[in-house]
């Protein structure tokens, strides 16, 4: 089943950039797919949209069930609540520890305290940071913060982690870890997660679906793909 | 269960911002005191006047006297015309033999004086003492009937209460000017207050919508910040209120310059008092969070 379907987006910033063109496809439930594509390809937009940052200003893009094209702004909440979000740059509250970087996910959604306690410590185990939830973001290395960010967004449960360039701030070894933590998220989780990246080791090694964009245009959608350099 | 403990954060939010940015928050909160001390004495004052006036426009009287050689029946039609004004409530007359009798009772200089007058030579006349219902309109009744046919003069508490209502009325009014203005610069300041904790959390906040926090979720604590603001600032003319007036009450021993003038007995007036004054400053501060949640928090 598809949880994921846009037909025919399109997306004109106001400055007068096209930054998607009429773009059509349809992401599975519970697949691990890339985005690639060199600078200014239009990745981050097309996460942006699935998240409802940006709009379309043309065409259909259903998240989950949600027309998320026509969503009004005082329901994007609803949409939220069922994804996860990872940037390149952690996103962090730097004056709280580990723990209630996390569990302010849940508590901004009224979740009750039993229940954040507990899938808090879930979500902290599985990024494997269990042993340190009650440090600072300032006293963890780049690759710990990525993975705070990442129990953060996987807490409540989401059907959907979208990721923007997670590594892009990380050496290949410490990228390689939060691919790790990535893939069991997908295969233990069940979540359906999109990455967008432009880090060809982390794609070939994978070997998961692959969707590449250039100029804003889709040029190639794979399973089990690579990143290739021509078609970029 | 779930409102209730979103509600617990936004005030335990809106404390911690207050505190954190004290010294942000003591502007607005010193503009608040001082618009509200000014609100309190306004009301305390307002309710006094209007106690008092109320007081002396029950025994508020237009004493009209009437020329020396009135028949009975032109006075009968006086008494008339009396009654056709809308703002007479009741008449009362007086035959100047009454008025002799009661003086001549009240001393005995007067009696004496008074025996040695005949009716003819007598300076007393029939009078006719009028009660108004409305207090505003008595100098217009006594010009009105200073120009019947057989009266001689009219008289009125001597234009006092007339000054005191016109005096009291532009007090009134200057107090409103100044309020308003004053709660225009407190509103001002705290919308300024807000707008600078809310780019403090910008970060937060942009969390808060990555995660799915509703809109009500992201603005309640701003609101509430700005209601605690408000109720901050009222604390202190609240104490002014309470112990203020009741000092000033005893000192005067509850009335002013005579009996005629009392003032409101302090209990239960100052928890009146000061509930409004608490009211107002929430609601001060609340149009201040708002205004600036609406301008500078979009959603
Ligand atoms: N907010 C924006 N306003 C105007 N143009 C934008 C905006 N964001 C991105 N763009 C433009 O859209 C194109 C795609 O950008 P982006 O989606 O960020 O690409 P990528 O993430 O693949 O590098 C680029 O040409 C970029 O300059
Ligand atoms: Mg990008």
């Amino acid at each position: 089943m598809d949880l994921i379907r846009l037909k025919n987006v399109e997306k004109k910033y106001s400055n007068g950039v096209t930054a998607i063109y009429n773009l059509s496809l349809a992401i599975e439930k519970g697949s691990f797919t890339f985005v690639i594509g060199g600078s200014g390809s239009g990745k981050s937009t097309l996460i942006k949209m699935l998240y409802r940052e940006e709009k379309p200003t043309k065409g259909q893009i259903i998240v989950g069930g949600l027309n998320v094209a026509k969503l009004r702004d005082r329901k994007v909440y609803k949409l939220r609540r069922k994804l996860g979000i990872v940037f390149q740059d952690y996103r962090l509250l730097p004056k709280q520890t580990v723990y209630e970087n996390v569990a302010f996910a849940l508590e901004v959604i009224g979740a009750p305290h039993d229940e954040i306690r507990k899938k808090v410590l879930v979500a902290l185990e599985d990024v494997g940071l269990k042993n340190k939830i009650h440090n600072y973001p300032d006293q963890l290395s780049g690759g710990e913060q990525q993975r705070v960010a990442i129990a953060r967004a996987i807490v409540n449960d989401p059907k959907l982690l979208l990721c923007d360039e997670p590594t892009g701030n990380l050496d290949p070894e410490k990228s390689m870890e939060i691919m790790k933590v990535l893939e069991d998220i997908n295969k233990r989780r069940g979540t359906t997660i999109i990455m967008a990246t432009h880090d060809k080791a982390i794609v070939d090694r994978m070997k998961k679906q692959v969707i590449t964009l250039k100029d804003g245009r889709l040029v190639n959608f794979k399973m089990k793909g690579t990143y290739n350099d021509e078609a970029i | 269960m779930k409102p209730f403990r979103m509600l617990g954060r936004s005030i335990r939010d809106a404390f911690k911002s207050v505190i954190r940015n004290f010294s942000l928050s003591l502007a607005s909160i010193s503009c608040i005191t001082i618009t509200l001390v000014i609100v309190a004495i306004a009301i305390i004052t307002s309710f006094n006047v209007e106690s008092f006036t109320k007081e002396i426009e029950r025994d508020l009287t237009i004493v009209v006297f009437l020329e020396n050689d009135t028949t009975e029946e032109e006075a009968a039609e006086l008494k008339k015309s009396f009654e056709d004004m809308p703002n007479v409530d009741s008449i009362e007359f007086e035959s100047k033999q009454q008025v002799k009798e009661q003086m001549q009772q009240e001393s005995d200089v007067f009696n004496t004086v008074l025996s040695e007058w005949s009716d003819e030579e007598s300076p007393l006349r029939d009078t006719y003492k009028l009660k108004v219902k409305d207090a505003t309109k008595i100098s217009k009744d006594a010009k009105e009937i200073k120009e019947f046919d057989n009266v001689s003069s009219v008289s009125y508490g001597e234009g006092m209460v007339d000054r005191m209502i016109s005096a009291f009325e532009s007090i009134e009014k200057i107090t409103y000017i100044v309020v308003i203005a004053l709660v225009l610069v407190t509103v001002f300041l705290i919308i300024n207050t807000i707008k600078l904790t809310i780019s403090a959390r910008s970060r937060e906040i942009s969390i808060m919508r990555l995660v799915g926090a509703s809109n009500i979720t992201i603005k309640l604590p701003f609101i509430i910040e700005g209601m605690i603001l408000g109720a901050i600032g009222s604390i202190v003319p609240i104490l002014f209120t309470t112990y203020g007036y009741i000092a000033f009450y005893n000192h005067f021993d509850g009335h002013l310059y005579s009996e005629v003038i009392r003032l409101v007995t302090p209990y239960p007036f100052i928890y009146q008092s000061a509930l409004i004054v608490l009211i107002i400053g929430i609601i001060v501060g609340m149009i201040g969070s708002a205004g600036a949640v609406r301008r500078y928090l979009k959603v």
